[in-house]
């Protein structure tokens, strides 16, 4: 085996000084009866080319060489390649959790320096070491708010990703969490009149996504305002982190939980990707995950360590703020490698061109037919089309051009009819817009019949 | 190689022999902040080929207005930036990285060419399954896998890390009991077990309740008969334990538990002890969770991704997390999201799919043959330590070692060093630390696991400096609580850092000094 660096007599050699017979006898402590004497049932060792060879039929089976329409809280974006140079250096990615701040320099420093650019970005005074994603990491800010408020009930709107919302139904099933679906308006956004109506005095938290799962951009000093009227804490949830170059940060929130997927990571199929949370200062000792803080030496000079360790699972158990311990520091490095490249105006520009495709997109895509949902709200670079057609039947038709088409959200949405949610990045072109356009014509709108929840 | 001597600040001389590492320079480098300034850029967009976006027209009141401080860099600066950080971490690359319970094995650089490809990197979780069918074979495959080395009969890949796999695993045991008519009050862990259990089986609404060890360090079966009850939904147990033995009347705990109805939970977190020599499902484990980022290689990074898949018995299976992948008749695979019992989601899409290509990978370059040898170096290599070692440190549980071998501080206490000291003064050596003070049931623990990845030689570079430092603990202790001599920062204020933290760079650059440089002196 060509990872095992010893020969068969330097195994030999061993076993005689810890005076075994043989490899068996350190098993010894196994029962017998339970000792496996065969072969486990898997595929043979195989040679690293035939590896390869694996994967790449593997990955031919996938969709090569679409264009894409797909977002959904998953982004195509440009990833520089410094990212995967700088990542793939042993020093980074074969380190464990820096528990030994002497040798472990590097990630530390890396870790505080994307917690600072994710406070500069979101708003929010701190931000932990990262989260394992979008989805758990909504969860976990609002368990953090029960724990803040000492209330129990949540309102979360319909607007938040779906899946988003699946996982923190499993996370509160069993935390006598209290949690209340918010609808959405004529807008696409939170119906403030309906969240006003629903706040308690036993409401800990206001759960949104801005931009929101149809990709429009929630009015979040409004809905700050009424969450806050009745003792409530608000948590912005940032499934599209490039969104921040151009939409202004949640300032009014008191917890945001943010995807940073988009700044460098791949798609990968869904994962791995890094969710963080951010808060107000106030909230420190209620916040989960890791944390890097700055000290100092026995000798003055500056260094950085794991801090505030009294919230978490090794010291606290039971009574932690959190089980999570492993978490994505990988992937958040390369969230950080990210952000030096784009820099203060790089974010910006980038930003702005994915604003910029996402509504000649938007325009180009409605003319034939289709109809631009919630279209007099502001979006960031998704859209909701509406057709005559079922989603499915346009998509299949778009597939013989190697185009997929926007997300169908019958599953999510069965009220909106043939819907489909689309989204344009910086690297969708204005080509593919056309060609995309051009096929979708012969399709029809209907008028949207909104079921509200 | 010659004697290195060695003057501490007190004037007393090492004469240790550092065989494995040399003094070197590494590179200063301030935070990104500091290196900024105005107009400096990294990247370059191409034309914009759609008309401009007026953020302000387009948001109105939502667009941002001022931009968010991040640094301005060329991509020279951003390479060296990151580049002469990775000089300061020590990684497996470098070398040994005994860190018990971490399992900090080599992680083969195939599995990272692989998760790279073009198709496997850039496929959308949402793109049609016509066109996933490689992903979805992939994560089949591994199931397959998975399932076969765990002896269990199902399994879901969705769980994020251990933790979360935990989090899922007493999931799945809380809807079973639920499904019989009582959700039950209370999980039984032992008082050797990772801390992610306990906080685990609070989350899920479970209290905690403490099992102690028996004096070998194992579970007292008498003590468990009298504790598990009616009210109790399992008991979830690290095996081999954290002290690195194989409970081995684990058949008769599995026993008492299913004679009451509650189920065993196993935290596989050591199973790089057990692939292919014995398999959980065989020996009474109704669930468990693995760590891909032990036992199947994929890279820690720095504290993550992990991976933690849940394997369970039939009788969970109703429960595990939408979706689930099923074949098709004629052979494509699918999601099957129409699952009325499950305990919901864990997590978005999948799960950390990069890791499972990885994982398999892994499997794929070991075969049968491979995991087992592998799992029986690992051990040899434990063993091999303790064997030496076992005259120079206190071994507080003698009952046989598997992957790792936990030594105490006793002897070493009585001259006032700790092994959080020692610790220290490994690193002088060129060796990353062990797990220091953990398992808690042994006080002042050196817990060690070398894992299969180590030649002889560096075992006994290894052991030759363990032996070195409980030397220089009798001879010169001082070397040893003033350790490390020879890195960036010594022995960082942790106090300080928790009592005002400083969480983010604020502002200005103070005119403070660059890391002062005082290798030099202590070479």
């Amino acid at each position: 085996m060509r990872y095992l660096p010893k020969s068969d007599a330097e195994r030999q050699s061993m076993l005689r000084e810890i005076g075994s017979s043989s490899i068996d006898d350190l098993f010894s402590s196994i029962p017998a009866e339970y000792r496996l004497a065969r072969d486990l049932d898997i595929p043979r060792q195989m040679g690293e080319s035939e590896i390869v060879d694996f994967f790449k039929k593997a990955a031919a089976q996938n969709a090569n060489g679409y264009v894409s329409f797909l977002g959904a809280g998953a982004y195509r974006h440009y990833r520089p390649v410094v990212i995967d140079a700088l990542v793939q250096r042993g020093e980074f990615l074969t380190s464990y959790t820096p528990y030994q701040p002497e040798i472990t320099q590097g990630t530390l420093q890396a870790i505080f320096e994307f917690q600072t650019m994710i406070c500069e970005l979101t708003g929010m005074d701190i931000a932990n070491a990262s989260m394992y994603d979008g989805s758990t990491g909504a969860a976990e800010a609002v368990m953090m708010a029960v724990r803040v408020t000492g209330r129990s009930g949540a309102l979360v709107a319909k607007t938040v990703h779906p899946e988003y919302r699946e996982v923190l139904a499993t996370y509160a099933q069993h935390q006598n969490i209290d949690k209340q679906v918010l609808a959405y308006g004529e807008d696409g956004r939170v119906d403030l009149k309906a969240l006003d109506a629903a706040l308690t005095d036993q409401s800990a938290c206001v759960l949104v996504q801005s931009p929101n799962f149809f990709g429009v951009v929630e009015d979040i000093p409004a809905i700050a305002e009424i969450a806050h009227k009745k003792g409530a804490l608000l948590i912005v949830s940032i499934a599209e982190a490039v969104s921040l170059g151009a939409v202004r940060p949640p300032r009014e929130a008191d917890i945001v939980s943010m995807e940073s997927q988009s700044f460098g990571v791949a798609l990968s199929y869904g994962g791995p990707y890094c969710g963080v949370i951010a808060a107000k200062e106030k909230y420190l000792r209620q916040m989960p995950g890791r944390l890097a803080g700055q000290t100092v030496d026995k000798d003055g000079t500056r260094g950085f360590v794991l801090t505030l360790s009294t919230r978490e699972q090794h010291i606290r158990r039971e009574k932690a703020t959190s089980n999570i311990c492993t978490n994505q520091a990988l992937v958040a490095l390369m969230a950080t490698i990210f952000m030096s490249v784009y820099g203060k105006e790089g974010i910006r520009e980038l930003a702005l061109h994915n604003l910029a495709k996402a509504q000649y997109a938007s325009q180009v895509l409605s003319q034939n037919g289709a109809k631009l949902l919630f279209a007099g709200t502001p979006r960031f670079h998704e859209f909701v089309l509406l057709t005559d057609e079922p989603t499915d039947t346009i998509n299949t038709r778009l597939l013989d051009d190697k185009i997929i088409g926007g997300l169908s959200l019958q599953r999510f949405y069965p009220e909106l009819g043939n819907a489909s949610l689309w989204c344009a990045t910086e690297l969708t072109t204005r080509e593919q817009i056309d060609q995309t356009a051009k096929l979708l014509a012969g399709s029809h709108s209907t008028q949207p019949t909104l079921v509200h929840a | 190689m010659a004697t290195t001597p060695e003057t501490t600040e007190q004037g007393s001389t090492f004469t240790g022999n550092r065989q494995k590492v040399a003094a070197h320079l590494t590179q200063n480098e301030p935070l990104l902040f500091e290196k900024s300034s105005p107009g400096k850029r990294g990247y370059r967009l191409p034309p914009l080929d759609v008309p401009e976006a007026d953020a302000a027209k387009l948001l109105g009141d939502a667009a941002r207005t001022e931009a968010p401080e991040l640094p301005e860099l060329s991509e020279i600066e951003i390479i060296r930036h990151f580049t002469r950080l990775s000089t300061w971490n020590y990684a497996i690359d470098l070398g040994m990285y005994p860190l018990g319970s971490c399992t900090m094995k080599y992680n083969p650089r195939v599995n990272e060419f692989v998760s790279r490809l073009e198709g496997i990197a850039e496929a959308h979780p949402y793109q049609p399954e016509s066109l996933s069918q490689g992903a979805l074979q992939v994560l089949h495959t591994l199931e397959k896998a998975l399932i076969e080395i765990t002896g269990m009969d199902t399994i879901t890949l969705q769980p994020a890390a251990g933790a979360h796999g935990e989090f899922t695993g007493i999931l799945l045991t809380r809807a079973y009991h639920e499904s019989k008519g009582n959700p039950r009050r209370k999980v039984l862990i032992p008082d050797s077990a990772h801390g992610t259990n306990p906080a685990t089986a609070a989350v899920c609404g479970y209290q905690v309740e403490n099992l102690r060890s028996n004096q070998h360090g194992m579970v007292d079966i008498d003590q468990l008969a009298k504790q598990v009850d009616d009210q109790t939904a399992a008991l979830m147990l690290t095996n081999p334990s954290t002290i690195g033995v194989f409970e081995a009347e684990i058949h008769k705990i599995a026993d008492v538990l299913h004679s009451k109805g509650a189920l065993l939970y196993m935290d596989g977190a050591n199973m790089n002890a057990l692939c292919g020599k014995t398999r959980p499902g065989d020996f009474g484990v109704d669930v468990m969770h693995l760590n891909l980022h032990k036992t199947f290689s994929t890279p820690h990074g720095g504290g993550g991704p992990g991976s933690g898949p849940v394997a369970c018995k039939k009788i969970l299976e109703p429960f595990l997390p939408t979706p689930v992948v099923r074949e098709n008749a004629d052979g494509t695979l699918r999601l099957d999201y129409d699952r009325p019992h499950s305990v919901g989601r864990v997590r978005m899409f999948y799960g950390n799919f990069g890791m499972f290509v990885r994982a398999l990978a892994y499997i794929l370059a070991n075969g049968p043959d491979g995991l087992r040898q592998t799992t029986e170096d690992a051990v040899l290599n434990a063993n091999y330590i303790r064997k030496k070692l076992e005259g120079y440190y206190e071994l507080p549980y003698k009952t046989p070692s598997m992957h790792e071998v936990v030594f105490s501080d006793k002897k070493q206490q009585a001259r006032g060093i700790k092994t959080g000291d020692i610790a220290k003064r490994l690193i002088d050596y060129g060796f990353h630390p062990y797990t220091v003070s953990f398992p808690l049931i042994v006080p002042g623990a050196l817990m060690i696991e070398p894992t299969e990845s180590e030649s002889k030689e560096e075992l006994d570079l290894f052991i030759d400096a363990m032996q070195q430092i409980a030397r220089e603990v009798e001879e010169n202790p001082l070397l040893v609580l003033q350790a490390p001599h020879a890195t960036r920062v010594k022995r960082m204020d942790e106090t300080a850092a928790a009592r005002k933290p400083i969480l983010r760079w604020k502002g200005a650059p103070s005119r403070e000094p660059l890391t002062v440089d005082t290798a030099a002196k202590e070479w």
